[in-house]
């Protein structure tokens, strides 16, 4: 921590550019291996391989209550470093007001969306219900009945439920989800019917549909999803379209000559070969949008998961 | 490709020299992590995952399971010596073993834990190249019911045989429940005793209590009798190998270990810790020696340490067969595998059958390395209790708070660090037991989540926790552990009018 209250004090005492040609100092408020630490590092080793930003990078995994651990560490120790950064995500928009985390999006800087994992509904392969017509059928029918595996509770596989089922004209806080420890357990529990149905990402389900393990009725991008052969429910009548999306924000109070840097570098590294390669090889989607554009994406989607989770009866 | 084909093959990938180094790599440093408390084999398996740019894939995973096999090994040692085990899987392994290390009996105790992880390591091995399919099966049997059964069969089956007294070993395990429920409440979000303490929200870090419990609690307990009585013990008095005697009470002990550890560890609830705990119970019930258990009983370290050995095999039964990753290493080990472009599952032993049958043969290698490596420093490793205490304790001390710090970054774990460290020094001077705390900690969130998934799934009908014939008969043998000793008592008093020779 000493190191960024150091690289804080250097950003402030030197000029702009002087203090930038240093390593970046990089948060990824989750586990290594997980999905903030990768969205943290790939696109340093994509700027590393394309020579867009070459000066290294140090990083610090902080996890805890949904990324807002170390969201605060983040802020405390980089107000107005142009040289720090860090990955964050839908998860974190939940958290946020999940955990009542003093800190929140509106402290840093966003910068950029980089990826998207779109999320998947899926039952038992010889369940009763096979579409999404079947499964808001038996949702009318019984609500309770219907019980539903998929992450942690206020998370997005529990909002694409929620959202779902106020589409559908019932309510949302009523409907029988069961939060699991991972897509693992949320795959083992519906395919071996503990429970009738299941939401994760396209990542985590569809090799286990692949496998016939599982089947997938339906994606909750706008559109189709080539490979899976299901429609998305805005398709099927029910205007449900949510990502579990990740990116990069910057440092609270970051200048706009920082904030302008950073955009031209993603935005190169967008372009590049490398990032390509790397989207492909994690299997990622493509997900970019940068600057003013992603800032009104974000805060349209902290209004969207504030009211979903006052529907559940999750925060007040 | 069947098994025997594939294994062959697979050796032939093995015992390639480069394999071999980077077997031998994995399998030196998975027994240095197990040694080191808080450091476990995910977080050194992340650490590594860079490296995967530069090597090919074979090599990678046959260095990650080395790792992964090493660290099962190495926690049993400081266990065993030092009464500080650095992870979770080789607690078990500490309460026997540790009172045979302050016997002179170390190099027995040494040496069992690395023959019973080498047979039970094998047998997993042999079941995961045998049997992974229909075994994988079992994660699609289990119903969070099941599950709930099995947790409370393990938790209650524990508690009736640990400690000098029922009512500390009951207030242990409460004080382990109560360290569980600390966090946010999985299914309503509500905040359960985190007097507002950010870093408190996640719960309760395992790691933390168990090194602190143990190992900072153990070093308060020595330092504060050091001055009274100078330890005098003779490491070596009991010979620095195991005799016929112990060869006759281990090897039962490692067939029925491995006999837990394998399909519970492919569960994907299941774990290293699960088996270890009902290895203990069921040695301890099993024993012709029951009044040495508690005071060194070898069973008790030929099983558990057996159990957690085949628990890591079968951790890699979903793993390879459906890409299911049940615990954080298998997690880590399936991000390994998409960091090439392969994705584990049914498929993999077609595309990529020289890498999982060359992983699966390395494991075999992997084994005998490590008995190789431990077995003849079993000697070596007891001499490390002649090392004066102070200076023993003192690194035990640094190395502990290096892995708590490495393992978060959380000056709140330092601090209950410290917090829980003089609760196991309390519990030690007024002999409660310590291992009922952690067995509550780690099994008491997951039976509650399984409860709260089975009656959830069943609308709150509680007739749904008896609907398997699994759950049922693991609920009734549950209830007959708690009954049937009390029953026996009961007998044995009513006998006592009648005369003696009918015992």
């Amino acid at each position: 921590m000493i190191r960024t209250i150091f690289a804080a004090a250097a950003a402030v005492s030197l000029s702009g550019l002087a203090a930038l040609a240093e390593p970046a100092v990089v948060m990824a408020p989750g586990g290594a291996g997980g999905g903030y630490d990768a969205t943290a590092r790939m696109p340093f080793e994509a700027m590393a391989a394309d020579g867009i930003f070459t000066d290294g990078a140090t990083f610090t995994n902080k996890g805890g209550a949904g990324g807002t651990i170390g969201l605060a560490e983040f802020a405390g120790a980089n107000q107005g470093n142009d040289n720090a950064v860090m990955s964050m995500g839908v998860i974190m928009v939940g958290g946020i007001l999940l955990n009542n985390s003093p800190v929140t999006l509106d402290d840093v800087t966003p910068l950029v969306r980089l990826t998207n994992d779109t999320g998947v509904i899926a039952v038992a392969t010889d369940s009763p219900i096979q579409s999404v017509e079947d499964l808001v059928a038996a949702m009318k029918a019984d609500l309770g009945a219907v019980s539903i595996a998929g992450g942690s509770a206020g998370g997005v596989d529990h909002i694409v439920m929620a959202l779902l089922a106020k589409e559908a004209g019932l309510d949302p806080a009523k409907i029988n989800y069961i939060p699991q420890e991972s897509g693992a357990e949320s795959v083992v529990a519906v395919g071996g019917g503990a429970v009738m149905v299941a939401v994760s990402g396209i990542s985590e389900f569809k090799p286990m549909a692949d496998a016939g393990r599982i089947k997938i009725i339906a994606v909750t991008s706008e559109g189709r999803v080539e490979g899976i052969d299901a429609p998305s429910l805005t398709e099927a009548g029910f205007p449900v379209v949510v990502g579990n999306w990740r990116g990069i924000v910057g440092a609270p109070g970051m200048s706009d000559a920082g904030k302008a840097m950073w955009l031209d570098r993603f935005t190169r590294m967008h372009e590049g070969q490398a990032w390509k390669d790397i989207l492909a090889k994690q299997g990622w989607e493509d997900a970019f949008l940068a600057g003013d554009e992603f800032a009104a994406f974000l805060d349209a989607e902290k209004e969207r998961t504030a009211a979903v989770l006052k529907d559940l009866g999750l925060i007040q | 490709m069947d098994p025997v084909n594939g294994l062959l093959n697979g050796f032939a990938v093995a015992l390639q020299p480069q394999n071999l180094f980077w077997c031998f790599l994995g399998t030196f440093m998975g027994t240095a992590i197990g040694v080191l408390p808080g450091i476990g084999p995910a977080l050194t398996i992340a650490l590594l995952l860079p490296v995967t740019v530069y090597i090919d894939p074979t090599a990678a995973f046959i260095m990650f399971a080395g790792i992964f096999y090493g660290a099962m090994y190495g926690g049993s040692t400081t266990s065993i010596l030092l009464n500080t085990p650095g992870e979770a899987g080789a607690m078990m392994t500490a309460l026997e073993g540790n009172r045979m290390a302050r016997k002179g009996r170390g190099a027995a105790a040494l040496c069992t834990a690395a023959l019973g992880s080498f047979v039970a390591g094998t047998i997993g091995t042999i079941g995961l190249t045998f049997l992974a399919p229909p075994i994988a099966e079992l994660a699609f049997i289990f119903k969070p019911q099941d599950y709930f059964a099995l947790m409370l069969l393990a938790f209650l089956s524990v508690s009736v045989v640990m400690g000098s007294s029922k009512v500390r070993g009951f207030i242990a395990l409460f004080i382990g429940l109560s360290l569980g429920v600390v966090g946010i409440d999985k299914a309503g979000g509500m905040q359960r005793l985190t007097f507002g303490v950010p870093d408190l929200l996640d719960g309760v870090e395992m790691t933390v209590v168990l090194v602190s419990l143990f190992a900072i609690g153990e070093l308060l307990y020595v330092s504060s009798r050091y001055g009274k009585q100078m330890p005098n013990l003779n490491p070596l008095a009991g010979g620095i190998w195991m005799t016929r005697e112990d060869w006759k009470r281990s090897w039962k002990p490692w067939l029925r270990g491995a006999a837990f550890g394998f399909p519970i560890g492919a569960l994907p609830a299941g774990g290293a810790e699960i088996p270890t705990f009902l290895s203990y119970t069921v040695e301890r019930k099993l024993t012709r020696h029951p009044e040495e258990f508690g005071h060194g009983a070898i069973e008790g370290v030929a099983g558990p340490e057996a159990a957690n050995n085949a628990a890591a095999a079968g951790v890699l039964v979903p793993l390879l067969t459906l890409g299911l990753p049940t615990s954080a290493t298998a997690a880590i080990l399936l991000a390994a595998f998409q960091n090439y472009g392969l994705q584990p599952g049914p498929l993999l032993f077609i595309n990529s059958g020289d890498l999982v049958w060359g992983l699966i043969a390395s494991l075999y290698i992997g084994n005998l390395m490590l008995l190789v490596l431990n077995l003849p420093l079993a000697g070596l490793w007891v001499r490390l209790l002649f090392v004066p205490r102070p200076y023993l304790y003192a690194g035990i001390l640094i190395f502990s708070l290096v892995g708590i710090w490495g393992v978060s970054n959380s000056w709140v774990d330092l601090a209950m660090m410290f917090g829980v460290g003089c609760l196991g020094y309390v519990m030690r001077v007024y002999d409660f037991p310590i291992a009922p705390v952690l067995i509550g900690l780690i099994l008491g969130p997951m039976a509650e989540e399984k409860l709260r998934d089975a009656l959830a799934a069943g609308q709150g009908d509680p007739l749904t926790l008896v609907s398997t014939p699994l759950s049922a008969g693991l609920l009734a043998i549950a209830f007959l552990v708690v009954t049937v000793p009390a029953l026996l008592q009961w007998r044995r008093s009513r006998r006592i009018v009648e005369p003696a020779d009918a015992e």
